[in-house]
C-alpha cells in the first residue's frame, strides 16, 4: 500500500490549504474568492481522509461526507448572493460593495 | 505506489496555483476541476475509493458545474473579443499536459496495480455507511436540515424581486 509518510501527506494538504488562503486574501473577484474557499474546504477534508486512513477508522470518511454537504449548501447560497450582488452593483469586485448604506 | 501519490500531488498543486492566479474565471474553474480530479486520485491511493468517487461526482461534477453556470450567466455578452484569444492553442498547452500526466498516471494504475485488497487495509464503503447511520445518525439529520435550509435560502435569494418604483423615478 501507500508508504508515503503521513507528514508528507499532511504537508500536501497544508500546501493546498495555504494556496486557498492566499487566493482568498489576494483576489478581489468574488468568484475567485469562493473558489479559494472551496480549495480550503477540500484540503481540510483531505486531512480527515489521511487521518482516517492512518488509524484505519471510517470516521474520517464520514466527516468528509459532512464537509461535502456543508460545501454544497455554502456554494449554492454564496452563488445566489453573488448573483444578487451582480444585479445590484454590476460588478463582482468585493471592494465595491463595502458600503453599508446606499450611496445615492 | 508512492510515485502515483507524488505525481498526483504535483499535478494538484500546479493546477491549484494556476486556478487561483488566472485572469479568466472559466479557465481557473477548469484548472480547479483538474486539481479536484488529482485529489481524487490521492483519495483512491489512500484506500478511500468511495470518497474518491464522491469527489469526482459531487465536487468536480455538481459544484463546479454550478460555478461554471453562474460564471457563464454573469459574462453574457460581456466579452466578445476575448473569445478569439481563448481559442489560441497556446491556452490549451498547460492544461493538456497536466491532464495527460494524470491520464498516464491513471493508465499505469489500472494496468499495474491490483485493486485494493478488501480484507486488510482498505476502509470499505460498507463500514462508512454503517458508521454514518449508527454513530453519526444525528449528524446526518442535521445535514439534512442544513440542506433544506440551503434549498430554501438559495430559492429566496435567487428569485428576482419585482421593482416597485416607476422607471422614470428611479435614481441612477
Amino acid at each position: 500500500m501507500l508508504t508515503v509518510p503521513v507528514g508528507t501527506q499532511i504537508l500536501f494538504a497544508g500546501i493546498l490549504f495555504f494556496l486557498g488562503l492566499i487566493g482568498l486574501l489576494v483576489r478581489r473577484n468574488m468568484i475567485f474568492m469562493l473558489m479559494s474557499i472551496e480549495i480550503m474546504f477540500n484540503a481540510a477534508g483531505l486531512v480527515f481522509i489521511i487521518a482516517g486512513t492512518h488509524w484505519k477508522q471510517p470516521d474520517g470518511q464520514v466527516m468528509f461526507i459532512f464537509i461535502l454537504a456543508v460545501t454544497a449548501v455554502e456554494v449554492s447560497i454564496a452563488l445566489a448572493m453573488i448573483l444578487q450582488v451582480y444585479h445590484h452593483f454590476k460588478t463582482l469586485d468585493s471592494d465595491a460593495i463595502n458600503n453599508l448604506k446606499d450611496q445615492n | 505506489m508512492d510515485v502515483f501519490f507524488y505525481i498526483a500531488a504535483v499535478v494538484a498543486i500546479i493546477s491549484t496555483v494556476k486556478a487561483i492566479s488566472g485572469r479568466n474565471a472559466i479557465h481557473s474553474l477548469l484548472y480547479l476541476i483538474l486539481s479536484l480530479l488529482a485529489i481524487s486520485v490521492i483519495f483512491y491511493l489512500l484506500s478511500a475509493p468511495f470518497i474518491a468517487a464522491l469527489e469526482v461526482i459531487i465536487y468536480a461534477g455538481a459544484i463546479m458545474v454550478l460555478f461554471i453556470f453562474v460564471t457563464m450567466m454573469l459574462n453574457i455578452g460581456l466579452e466578445r473579443e476575448t473569445e478569439k484569444k481563448w481559442l489560441k492553442p497556446r491556452m490549451w498547452i498547460v492544461p493538456s499536459i497536466l491532464a495527460a500526466v494524470l491520464l498516464v498516471n491513471l493508465i499505469f494504475a489500472v494496468k499495474n496495480i491490483h485493486p485494493i485488497p478488501p480484507d486488510e487495509e482498505a476502509i470499505l464503503p460498507k463500514q462508512v455507511g454503517i458508521s454514518l447511520f449508527s454513530t453519526y445518525l444525528l449528524g446526518v439529520e442535521i445535514a439534512a436540515i442544513l440542506l433544506m435550509a440551503g434549498v430554501i435560502g438559495a430559492y429566496h435569494l435567487g428569485s428576482q424581486k419585482k421593482k416597485v418604483k416607476h422607471r422614470f423615478l428611479e435614481i441612477k
